[in-house]
């Protein structure tokens, strides 16, 4: 099919043209961000520190601190984005946010229990990525065990009993935790920060999110075929269920990485790929870029008011919710464009 | 190209019909015919190979449906639900163009030649003018058509049609009805094999259709359209007198019987069952 090329770049030149805006945004965003902060730095500072001139001390703020919190403002950004995005495509259903086979709440308990076990910062994410991809693996054995023909439906079912059960475990940790030092890290976790995020955090989640986002690209069409249900997308010539378990595991390992990282970050994987249809209609192949690059966009916005609205660090699930929640009333008044 | 002998259908242990026996080939329409709930629904998705057959089995191509895989199947069968609206504002020609997806490998995008395939089947239905538009926002007749033109892209040989014309008004029931026809029996495209199940005995008059009588999951009659739609067979079937008569045009149709007498008798029925 050497020469269907052609034909798919004349028509996809637009979404080509849009990409690109939106990634040289991105650039001009991290830049701003770069230099925003408590140690105020010119363009002219910052254009040094970058390339290696310059004074010391903005070199260390630039490439310590301000470097590796944007970049991973950018990674969970566009990683919560994707996941979204290919979560709402697989269950056809534009209200689903990554979490909705338990995955955060896995994670949640798995981080939770490192913190009340006193663990290193390294050990609690690890768990906390081990805790979403068993809460979501848990779900997967449960549904395949449920005699039901629905298989959508009993998925989504039983990631809310899962999650109940997380959630349950992760308050009863909560209520033994030491009030004076472990409680207050358990809910700044749970509300999600980049605070504490270091280079070192973010290398390990960084080949886990490109690791999952290579089935997710391969498959692009046939995810569009899913998201017209199960029996269609069978009588199309999909083996529907190996397809969803390799897209659900994909998507997982996404989410898990980053809020491994980032804790609970909500609301992103549920607006941004509604921004996305918007701009570029529902076909994955071009949704899946554009969520990304604009879910990295929105939760650097949203990471640098964090850091700079107030003395102390806002929570980024309070922001994004504060933001989001609204804005998400504001598309669903405006008449529906990115769904029917 | 698709045959099945002593087919028996249903979900797991819940039997639903038996002794169904099925053939059809290129050119020729098979019109399901029977009340609700008798079974016909079952019976697409075991001959789809999305259910599998309580005993016997359906052959297609000649090979058993259940060794074949999904691309293979729908290399084969093509399948036409009931006009849906998906949940996402897909452009009519991707929804076209998902036909192709048995035809591309695992991590294939349509390309050039899947796109002009796509354009050519709406074409082909005189639908070329929607593939551009938002399909949830299509009409329910413009979607059906769609959803065929789907199935043609899919350049399968048999295809298998949920009642078509059901949900659109009499003049797109005429339209889809005249396009079915001509899928069968357009002589230079070599004709498509179609299955399809329909509430209106008269649509299997007027495609000159084989027909499968069902009532209660079992053959009532099968045959071609002249000898099976008879007065008795379909009284039978529908519980109802029903009579055939023959327009001034030579065409046959169905008439149920509106007569009044009959209304108390199927009330006091229904008080019963209550």
């Amino acid at each position: 099919m050497g020469a269907g090329k052609t034909a798919d770049v004349a028509l996809q030149r637009p979404a080509l043209t849009l990409t690109g805006g939106l990634a040289l945004c991105l650039v001009a965003l991290a830049f701003g961000a770069v230099m925003i902060g408590p140690f105020g730095l010119t363009p002219g500072q910052t254009v040094a520190a970058l390339i290696g001139r310059g004074d010391q001390q903005a070199a260390i703020v630039v490439w310590n601190i301000r470097l590796p919190r944007v970049a991973a403002a950018l990674l969970v950004g566009a990683a919560l984005a994707a996941a979204g995005a290919t979560y709402q495509a697989l269950f056809r259903n534009p209200l689903v946010s990554p979490d909705i086979l338990g995955v955060s709440a896995g994670a949640g308990l798995g981080a939770v229990a490192g913190i009340f076990l006193s663990l290193p910062v390294a050990a609690i994410q690890v768990s906390a990525f081990i805790g979403g991809m068993v809460a979501v693996g848990f779900v997967m054995l449960v549904a395949s065990l449920v005699q039901n023909t629905d298989r959508t439906l009993t998925l989504v079912l039983v990631g809310v009993v899962i999650g109940a059960l997380a959630g349950a475990a992760t308050s009863l940790l909560k209520v033994m935790a030491d009030p004076y030092d472990q409680l207050p890290a358990i809910t700044f976790w749970l509300l999600g920060s980049l605070a504490a995020t270091t280079i070192h955090d973010i290398l390990p989640a960084l080949p886990m999110v490109l690791i999952g986002l290579v089935p997710l690209i391969l498959l692009r069409w046939r995810i569009n075929v899913l998201s017209l249900g199960d029996e269609e997308a069978r009588a199309l010539g999909v083996e529907v269920a190996r397809t969803r378990f390799l897209v659900i595991v994909a998507a997982t390992l996404i989410t898990a990485s980053v809020t491994a990282v980032a804790g609970v970050v909500g609301w992103v994987g549920l607006v941004i790929p509604h921004i996305a249809r918007m701009l570029v209609g529902p076909g994955f192949a071009r949704l899946l870029p554009t969520s990304a690059l604009i879910g990295a966009g929105y939760l650097l916005i949203v990471d640098t008011l964090a850091r700079t609205l107030a003395q102390v660090e806002v929570p980024l699930g309070i922001l994004t919710a504060v933001i989001g929640a609204p804005f998400f009333v504001w598309l669903l008044a405006r008449g529906r464009r990115g769904w029917s | 190209m698709l045959t099945a002998q002593g087919l028996s259908i249903g979900y797991g242990k819940t039997r639903i019909g038996s002794g169904l026996d099925l053939s059809v080939g290129r050119g020729e329409i098979l019109c399901l015919l029977g009340p609700n709930g008798c079974g016909k629904t079952t019976l697409f998705r075991t001959v789809l190979g999305l259910l599998p057959a309580l005993s016997g089995t359906v052959f297609l191509g000649g090979k058993p449906i259940t060794a074949q895989t999904r691309a293979d199947i729908a290399r084969q069968v093509a399948y036409v639900p009931q006009a849906h609206a998906p949940p996402f504002p897909f452009e009519a020609l991707e929804v076209v163009l998902m036909g192709r997806t048995a035809r591309l490998g695992l991590f294939g995008q349509p390309g050039r030649d899947d796109r002009m395939i796509a354009q050519n089947a709406m074409d082909r239905l005189g639908i070329a003018h929607l593939a551009q538009r938002d399909y949830s926002r299509l009409s329910g007749g413009q979607r059906q058509l769609v959803l065929i033109a789907r199935a043609l892209a899919q350049e399968a040989h048999l295809i298998v049609m949920d009642e078509p014309t059901a949900s659109l008004d009499f003049g797109n029931q005429a339209q889809v009805l005249a396009q079915i026809s001509t899928l069968a029996r357009d002589g230079a495209a070599q004709g498509c094999g179609i299955i399809l199940s329909t509430h209106d005995p008269d649509q299997a008059f007027a495609l000159n259709a084989q027909v499968l009588l069902m009532k209660d999951g079992n053959r009532q009659a099968q045959g071609a359209a002249h000898t099976v739609l008879t007065d008795a067979n379909l009284s039978k079937v529908y519980g109802i007198p029903v009579s055939i008569e023959t327009t001034s045009s030579g065409r046959k149709v169905c008439l149920p019987s509106l007569n009044v007498q009959s209304t108390p008798t199927i009330t006091s029925d229904a008080f019963i069952i209550a």
